[in-house]
């Protein structure tokens, strides 16, 4: 049964990548799409991803293959993430690239005029295309074109400036649309819908400033775990190591600085106050070098923020301070304007030096959560009709999420999103019962919390709650945690939310007020904040971006598990999903020596090195110092499997990595002869 | 604010002790006045409205507006309704923010307190006016997105099925279309046009995405149909020549030479397009 008589009809909460990718595949298949975004699509968070995107699409000669990008990804993530959807994602990755570019997204060339590809952080292959330093934008807004495509056909009918407040759940859990806030009036309605797509992005400002736009709260996906969605891994929450602070966020200053030859320093005499050219070689300290010479600077985001936290922790901090230079003054400024042109604008125009001729200053801050709601391969929450996308939900990144990974991840959540709603709307079987009562009741309900807000007068203030949040996440649940400080953090937490509820809202102008909507996220928010909170509590271990001193190894046999949290009156409530690592045996992260360094250790690599093969578990050769490797054959790529005795070339035998394949991009939704 | 001072804390220090290079800090200075133009609602009457905040080195309009938002208090200590303006990226990438600062269109984001202090005391902050002003700071500019629609800035894609690479181009050719793609429909270039006003002229903006996407091998193969848009009683004729746009565009998108470009291909297919048909 479909909500509207003209045929299926799917909600899409949120405008970014994730939402536009996901709208376009649905409007392409001849269905109808009603998004809602809280601003212009066109300015959704999305815009903000500077280094661009991956997919190994091996145009360098350097043996990168899909399986080496999948590799690398569930290796990055310290072997948290589900397996197989990871590596649909990376088999899709170079379909993706290459569809933006034919969407005309204006990548980097190469001579010959394809496209370049660069090198990220945790990974040695150049894999990541990119459109000047501003790729997030292009893509954005690539997404954007053929989606203003659709709103033109009247597939899309696009609800900016509406924010979801709850979902609209019938009798027996099943999703059945949304109720959203018009942000000018604050006037509350329900939309039925035959599925709901969440693509709401990150919860970023529940730690006060980070890297993420003002939209960031988490909110509307706070609200779906309120009402019974799992939400899963919220203890891993990616601090970047190179952020510009500032007074009312974090800049972001990209991976990709790093990647086009960055230099991570600072002197190595403490308290140096010499300015930074003046410092000699000798006396500097490049400590990612140093201590991770295979991968120098480009060791992974959570390893990098370790080791520059912990340089400032010992007082080695620029000028005694919480900052270190990232330099890049030893490239020359044309092709640091060509490669990073927009990023190092970005910088000089919020901090006012020249990043071409002074070394930048950065310190670490909150960006990304690798945890967002619980979804299956299918991107399926667990309840029925609801459907999670992008940094929203919680698939792919497992512990820590690679560098240029998330654009992709974004798009292929949409892409598979897209055709799991439609197939859920076309073969839900609905009892025909009226269901006008469901929605009038979420409504009133919905309605009752702003009318009450709005009575309130304990005189407490909504902004300086948010700040208090802010600063005990920042302090507490970010990069180094302590049981005793998490628990304080939980029992500030409850008194925060105490305090709520005594909030008098500050504006007495309804119309297009920012106090109300900003309250129903803040409660939203602090709840969400106790997830991540409990979570990180509870998971007594050391995994990708969550680092306990007092449990500094990773724990397979306890914690390489899920945290599932599930919403009750007294708070979440934890338990734990094992991980599907069907396809790489979880081993060691070390990113001081290659992968190949690793790998070809013992009485495996002694029997393999004898059979003249590459050893263990699927990656390539990688080329070390002063020995360029070229695979043998480019037409016949060689994937390994995980039996480290036994060495399978799918294209000849059992062709296991490319049967399962799958998902390709055409798989997500065919086209429509109308638009 | 840490319940434990025997550890260091986190990332305290990203709060709290910004680095601060900025080319001259007033560190004599306690506060910073401002003046904002504010409205209740549409249609209601405008009025000035003065604050003070407590002035920090490195302080950029956002931070004064949180600051009047958590405080929502006059310079004479009067109550007032909190100050409503949009922010999102503050990395001046989204456009949201545009306002009318000391007398310029710029993103508020970007606009540091210290440089805006050099021009002018108190700093001042009205809404954008070609635009229709939603409540204070706030402007609804949702024409413009309209005006991508009339020029069908997009390319024709036959499909979002795999269908391998695009067009092979040059960097050069890619260059000169990143320039275009950045445009982030922040409304600058309208706001110091002097011909546009509402409806009588679609404006720099659309233009130049005309040229960004005709300047694409695909999407030069439905070239006429963008220029089809730009050629109605709103189209590119309106132009001026005043040259304002590309003086404000915070993003440097050389808007002039795409208004000289699509000129000449507006009038090679009035004259000669016909004879396609």
């Amino acid at each position: 049964m479909a909500a509207t008589s003209k045929g299926t009809k799917i909600a899409i909460v949120g405008g970014g990548l994730a939402g536009l990718a996901a709208a376009m595949k649905i409007a392409e298949a001849g269905h109808e799409v009603d998004l809602f975004s809280v601003v212009p699509v066109k300015r959704s968070h999305s815009v903000c991803a500077q280094g661009g995107i991956n997919g190994a699409v091996n145009t360098k000669g350097e043996g990168d293959s899909t399986w080496e990008h999948f590799d690398d990804t569930v290796y990055g993530g310290d072997f948290l993430a589900n397996q197989p959807p990871a590596k649909a994602m990376c088999e899709m990755a170079p379909a993706i690239i290459y569809l933006f570019d034919r969407m005309g997204v204006p990548f980097s060339r190469t001579k010959e005029g394809l496209l370049d590809f660069r090198r990220f952080g945790g990974t040695k292959h150049h894999r990541t295309a990119f459109a000047g330093a501003s790729t997030g934008q292009q893509l954005l807004y690539a997404l954007d074109e053929q989606v203003r495509r659709y709103e033109v056909g009247g597939k899309v009918k696009k609800y900016e400036g509406w924010e979801m407040l709850s979902l609209v759940l019938d009798d027996h859990q099943v999703c059945r649309g949304l109720i959203a806030m018009n942000r000018h009036t604050l006037e509350l309605k329900a939309f039925p819908a035959d599925a709901v797509i969440m693509a709401t992005g990150g919860p970023g400002l529940i730690f006060g400033k980070s890297t993420n736009s003002m939209v960031c709260t988490g909110s509307a996906v706070s609200a779906c775990y309120q009402q019974g969605a799992r939400y899963a891994n919220g203890e891993f929450i990616q601090v970047h190591p190179t952020s510009i602070p500032g007074e009312d966020k974090l800049r972001l200053m990209s991976e990709s600085a790093r990647g086009e030859g960055g230099r991570v320093w600072v002197p190595r005499q403490q308290g140096d106050k010499r300015a930074p050219a003046s410092i000699p070689e000798k006396e500097r300290i490049y400590f990612l070098e140093e201590k991770y010479p295979a991968y120098g600077n480009l060791v992974p985001r959570d390893i990098a923020t370790r080791e520059i936290f912990q340089i400032c922790l010992d007082g080695m901090g620029v000028g005694g301070d919480n900052q270190v230079y990232l330099d890049l003054t030893h490239i020359d400024a044309a092709t640091l304007d060509r490669k990073l042109g927009a990023i190092l604008e970005i910088y000089e125009m919020f901090v006012g030096d020249d990043p071409r001729h002074v070394p930048m200053r950065i310190f670490p801050g909150v960006h990304y959560s690798m945890g967002g709601l619980w979804v299956d391969a299918n991107q399926r929450t667990n309840i029925p009709g609801l459907l999670a996308a992008g940094e929203c939900d919680y698939s792919i990144h497992g512990a820590n999420r690679l560098g240029a990974n998330s654009l992709v991840s974004c798009v292929y959540g949409g892409f598979i999103a897209a055709p799991a709603a439609l197939e859920y709307a076309a073969n839900v079987e609905r009892n025909g019962a009226d269901t006008s009562k469901i929605y009038d009741d979420e409504l009133k309900l919905q309605q009752g919390f702003n009318d009450d807000l709005l009575k309130q007068s304990g005189g407490d203030n909504q902004y300086v709650i948010h700040d208090e949040m802010g600063k005990w996440m920042t302090d507490n649940v970010t990069v180094v945690r302590y049981n005793d400080r998490l628990k304080a953090t939980d029992n500030k937490l409850l008194e925060l939310i105490e305090r709520y509820k005594r909030i008098s809202i500050s504006d007495s102008n309804m119309w297009a007020t920012m106090a109300l909507p900003h309250a129903r996220q803040l409660w939203n928010m602090l709840q969400l904040a106790r997830v991540i909170t409990l979570g990180a509590l509870a998971r007594d271990e050391s995994r990708g971006a969550h680092y306990k001193p007092d449990f500094p190894n990773r724990n397979d046999e306890r914690f390489l598990k899920t945290t599932i949290a599930e919403y009750s009156g007294e708070g979440p409530v934890l338990s734990y999903e094992d991980v599907d690592v069907s396809l790489v045996v979880p081993r060691k992260r070390d990113y001081s020596k290659g992968k190949q360094e690793q790998k070809t250790t013992g009485a495996v690599a002694a029997q393999a090195a004898a059979s003249g093969l590459p050893t263990t578990d699927g990656a390539q050769q990688i080329p070390v110092e002063g020995w360029e490797q070229k695979p043998k054959d480019l037409s016949n790529p060689v994937v390994w499997t995980q039996d480290k005795e036994k060495v399978v070339d799918v294209n000849h035998g059992q062709a296991e990595t490319r049967g399962e394949r799958g998902k390709g991009i055409e798989d997500a939704g065919g086209k429509s002869d109308e638009l | 604010m840490s319940t434990h001072t025997d550890r260091t804390s986190s990332t305290e220090a990203t709060a709290d002790r910004s680095y601060t290079p900025a080319p001259e800090r007033q560190s004599e200075r306690k506060f910073v006045d401002i003046r904002i133009k504010r409205r209740d609602r549409p249609g209601a009457e405008q009025r000035w409205e003065d604050f003070s905040v407590p002035y920090r080195p490195n302080l950029n309009i956002i931070s004064c507006l949180m600051d009047i938002q958590k405080n929502p208090v006059t310079k004479d200590g009067a109550k007032t309704t909190p100050v409503v303006w949009d922010m999102n990226c503050l990395e001046q990438v989204c456009g949201i923010c545009t306002m009318i600062v000391n007398g310029k269109v710029r993103q508020s984001c970007s606009a540091l307190v210290d440089q805006l202090l050099k021009e002018k005391d108190p700093i001042t902050l009205e809404p954008m006016t070609k635009f229709p002003n939603v409540r204070d700071l706030a402007v609804d500019r949702s024409r413009m997105f309209e005006h991508l629609k009339q020029v069908k800035a997009w390319i024709e894609i036959d499909g979002t099925h795999d269908l391998g690479a695009g067009p092979k181009m040059t960097q050069d050719e890619v260059a000169e279309r990143y320039a275009y793609s950045r445009c982030m429909t922040c409304g600058c270039c309208l706001e110091a046009c002097p011909q546009y006003d509402e409806d009588q002229y679609i404006g720099p903006q659309a233009i130049a995405q005309v040229r960004y996407q005709n300047m694409h091998p695909s999407g030069k193969m439905t070239r006429d149909e963008r220029l089809e848009g730009i050629m109605g009683d709103d189209g590119i004729t309106n132009c001026g020549n005043a040259q304002n746009c590309v003086r404000v565009c915070p993003m440097s998108i050389p808007l002039t030479k795409a208004i000289y470009e699509e000129n000449r291909e507006t009038i090679l297919h009035g004259l000669f397009g016909w004879l396609k048909r």
